[in-house]
């Protein structure tokens, strides 16, 4: 267990790696009671997150989520997040844990300078527990726990049900995995019984709880990137390859910024890595491409599916075409890499 | 957990097996227990030179390096080859499969400031 923004945190409980190729595999449930919880309602709620968030609520219906990103004016990442569409009045916002109060802090600050005063902003992070069951065996594990056949809610579609029989829950296809699943919202008192209930059902499925390790070294390895390491306050969403969550068709703070790098280029760019010599690549490291400095890694780890290293990491945009030899510097030594396409893993 | 009773141990959660002039060294159950799994590990060259309480590689796990430190001072005669190939062997069987290094001794008096199994299983009870 390790302390994280606030919460004690399993970082393993039999092994990140068995845990890892049990989600690839078969399928592992995740405690992430952590994630920060915040509801906008109101006439204007709509307006209001639009202004907010960099992706287009509008594009989707009432029952399905979007991942998004909030921005400053500077264009800088305030936080990333998935949308929540109750129905056109009513969104809950689910954030990273450790930006929770910042984001709580942005939204009345944008409330206040553009003129909210109506629209309902409710930090929710103490109604919710938050358990991830993630894995190709997922559907077959919850179907005799839902009150529907969970196979009916489609990708990034949720649903609000009874689980176990009687726990009132938000069930949604999504996850940080890169793995078939779904993310399970309920009251914390509840938490426990369904986590056993799930655990039972899963047994013979070979589920195995997971913590925050393995959620880690499967999220890199799908190419997702992480607040603190990918995104943060001075870097931007086109910076991070994130384009296709911004849509210039809408207004939103931070747009000015964003259309013009989109439009003239970013200084730098986020590109996968792949070890092509034995070595751990880890945040913080060089990367050099001709014997120069071009970039630093962002997060790094070796893949437990595939045996490799393999890193993030921003580099000049003359050094991030696929396919082109860098190198990282670890304790001094240069180790030869080469920059890759994302996800580095692919079904 | 295991810690056997024909190997000397270090603070640093190294083994070393001391038969005549060569002490084979790994690290301990219990260091690897802490790291997880192990997917890198870097040692020195045969041929080289370790020193007492120094680095003489590193271990790396899925979340954490580690130096690894040398229990005694002496050269290096044989180095474990396999485990860079299969670094998941320290997990395994840290006393077995995965020694590291043979060192040659450079003297007996190198050996004196080392644990007993009892005392490093102390010693380990107490830093928890």
């Amino acid at each position: 267990m390790v302390p994280f923004a606030g919460w004690e945190m399993p970082v393993q409980y039999t092994g990140v790696k068995e845990e890892h190729l049990a989600v690839r595999s078969s399928c592992g449930l995740f405690d992430v009671s952590h994630m920060g919880e915040i509801e906008v309602s109101g006439d204007r709620a709509i307006d209001f997150v639009q202004l907010l968030i960099t992706n287009d609520i509008e594009r989707v219906s009432d029952g399905q989520c979007q991942y998004a990103l909030l921005c400053r004016d500077s264009g800088g990442v305030v936080d990333d997040l998935i949308v929540y569409r109750f129905n056109i009045d009513r969104y809950l916002f689910v954030v990273n844990a450790s930006n929770a109060g910042k984001v709580l802090g942005w939204m009345k600050e944008v409330q206040a300078r553009e003129d909210f005063p109506d629209v309902g902003i409710e930090d929710q992070g103490g109604q919710y527990a938050q358990l991830a069951l993630q894995g190709p065996a997922a559907i077959e594990i919850l179907r005799p726990l839902l009150d529907i056949d969970p196979a009916e809610i489609g990708h990034f579609r949720f649903h609000m049900g009874l689980i176990s029989d009687n726990i009132e829950a938000v069930v949604s296809r999504t996850g940080y995995t890169g793995a078939d699943g779904f993310e399970i919202y309920l009251a914390p008192e509840d938490a426990e019984t369904a986590w056993k209930a799930i655990m039972e059902a899963g047994s013979g499925h070979n589920l195995r709880p997971a913590g925050l390790g393995a959620r880690d070294t499967l999220r890199l390895e799908m190419g997702y990137p992480l607040y603190g390491h990918e995104l943060g306050e001075e870097i931007t969403p086109i910076e991070a390859g994130l384009g296709k969550y911004v849509r210039f068709t809408k207004d939103f703070i931070g747009r000015d910024v964003l259309e013009r790098q989109a439009r003239e280029g970013a200084g730098r760019t986020l590109v996968g890595i792949r070890m092509l010599e034995p070595g751990v690549p880890r945040q913080g490291y060089e990367i050099h491409a001709g014997g120069k400095k071009t970039g630093e890694v962002t997060s790094g780890t070796v893949s437990p599916s595939l045996h490799v290293g393999i890193a993030m990491g921003f580099v000049a945009p003359e050094t991030s075409r696929p396919g082109a030899e860098v190198s990282i510097v670890i304790r001094g030594r240069a180790a030869k890499a080469e920059i890759t396409t994302l996800p580095f893993y692919r079904k | 957990m295991e810690f056997p009773k024909d190997l000397k141990y270090t603070k640093e959660h190294e083994w070393v097996k001391v038969e005549g002039k060569i002490a084979t060294i790994g690290i301990t159950d219990y260091a690897q227990d802490s790291l997880g799994d192990v997917v890198y590990v870097e040692l020195p060259p045969e041929g080289g030179s370790v020193t007492k309480h120094e680095p003489f590689g590193v271990v790396e796990s899925v979340k954490a390096v580690s130096d690894l430190y040398s229990p005694v001072s002496g050269s290096v005669t044989e180095v474990n080859d396999a485990i860079i190939d299969s670094p998941e062997a320290i997990n395994e069987d840290p006393y077995g499969d995965a020694w590291m290094i043979k060192v040659e001794i450079a003297g007996q008096s190198e050996l004196d400031d080392l644990l007993t199994a009892d005392e490093y299983q102390k010693f380990i009870e107490e830093e928890k």
